[in-house]
């Protein structure tokens, strides 16, 4: 029975080394989007390239849209730009953005500079429809049903490798679940 | 000298400033200005996630603090205050942890680690004591052989 006792300090080193082997590799900066399975927040805010008009949560009905959060200020939001045109045009994948912060004449340039992803653009320069998504840094690209929920968030930058292996597979699970 | 004792009165005060966030708010009362701090230092913020919203300079973390302060402006407990904060940004925002299932072995690991070691520390001293008991260091053989030889090295010192 003792000596049982000495094999405790092993079996204790294993089980918290698999613990911690567990735990590498994962991005301790993403947090779970609270926001899943709810709807998007409702809101009010202008079209980037329309002022006079005013854009709503109604603007999500119809089809399975990925949400792009985005700022001229946000350099990763630069590096991403190529990969969404691709997505855009190449794949067609309706993109609506959501220009989070930032100058209504900045962003129109960039625009016009790097090229127009985005089916809609949602000019949101205080912030608030990114604070009620949950927002807490650019790029953050959502993906909403074709009812207006949430259905996944990725924070950081869309890439192919981010596209296959965690849009597409939920794009997918939502066409087909409904 | 009178440096070395300098720079330990500074060192030493050093703890006891803080950032006090309330200071950029406006509040009627001085109970609502701790109310607020104490809230500010419950939330944590997203984006430097080793921080609370009252030290972290981060955007987002202000957006926290105008929140709470609007919602406070506005009526709100304590609890409603919190709950919204986590309905947007999820339960990591909460800087304690809530008691419930998925936290459970969270917050009774400290316990069962030191009532652990508590028990071994209690096993080891209980054995030792029971083998100091019954348990000599020498047997009676030993013992004999052990004083024949002290008795062979003094006669052998004395020569």
């Amino acid at each position: 029975m003792k000596r049982v006792f000495l094999f405790l300090p092993l079996l204790a080193a294993l089980i918290l080394g698999i613990v911690l082997f567990a735990g590498i590799g994962k991005d301790t900066q993403t947090l779970e989007s609270a926001l899943v399975g709810k709807p998007v927040p409702a809101f009010e805010l202008t079209d980037l390239h329309a002022p006079e008009n005013t854009l709503s949560q109604n603007l999500f009905q119809g089809k399975v849209h990925l949400l792009n959060v985005w700022a001229t200020w946000c350099p990763s939001c630069r590096d991403e730009h190529q990969d969404l045109m691709w997505l855009a045009h190449n794949q067609g994948v309706p993109i609506i953005g959501l220009n989070y912060k930032d100058d209504r004449a900045k962003a129109l340039t960039w625009l016009k500079r790097l090229g127009n992803p985005y089916t809609a653009v949602i000019h949101d320069p205080k912030g608030t429809l990114g604070f009620d998504l949950g927002v807490y840094g650019a790029p953050e690209t959502f993906v909403i049903d074709a009812k207006g929920t949430v259905r996944f968030r990725h924070v950081g930058v869309v890439n192919q490798r981010v596209w296959e292996n965690e849009l597409l597979p939920v794009i997918n699970d939502v066409k087909e679940s409904g | 000298m009178r440096r070395a004792l300098f720079l330990l009165v500074i060192f030493s005060v050093s703890g006891f400033v803080s950032a006090d966030v309330a200071n950029v708010y406006n509040f009627d009362t001085a109970q609502q200005e701790q109310r607020f701090q104490k809230l500010a230092e419950e939330l944590r913020c997203p984006k430097c996630q080793n921080q609370n919203i009252a030290d972290s300079g981060a955007p987002i973390a202000k957006d926290m603090r105008d929140e709470v302060y609007r919602m406070m402006g506005a009526g709100a407990s304590d609890e409603d205050i919190m709950n919204a904060l986590v309905a947007r940004f999820g339960e990591f925002v909460r800087y304690k942890p809530q008691v419930e299932k998925r936290t459970l072995l969270l917050w009774a690991t400290p316990f069962i680690a030191v009532f652990g070691g508590l028990l071994i520390v209690v096993g080891v001293v209980i054995r030792s004591r029971r083998s100091a008991d019954h348990e000599p260091a020498l047997t009676a053989g030993q013992k004999a052989r052990a004083e024949k030889i002290l008795a062979e090295s003094k006669q052998g010192n004395n020569v």
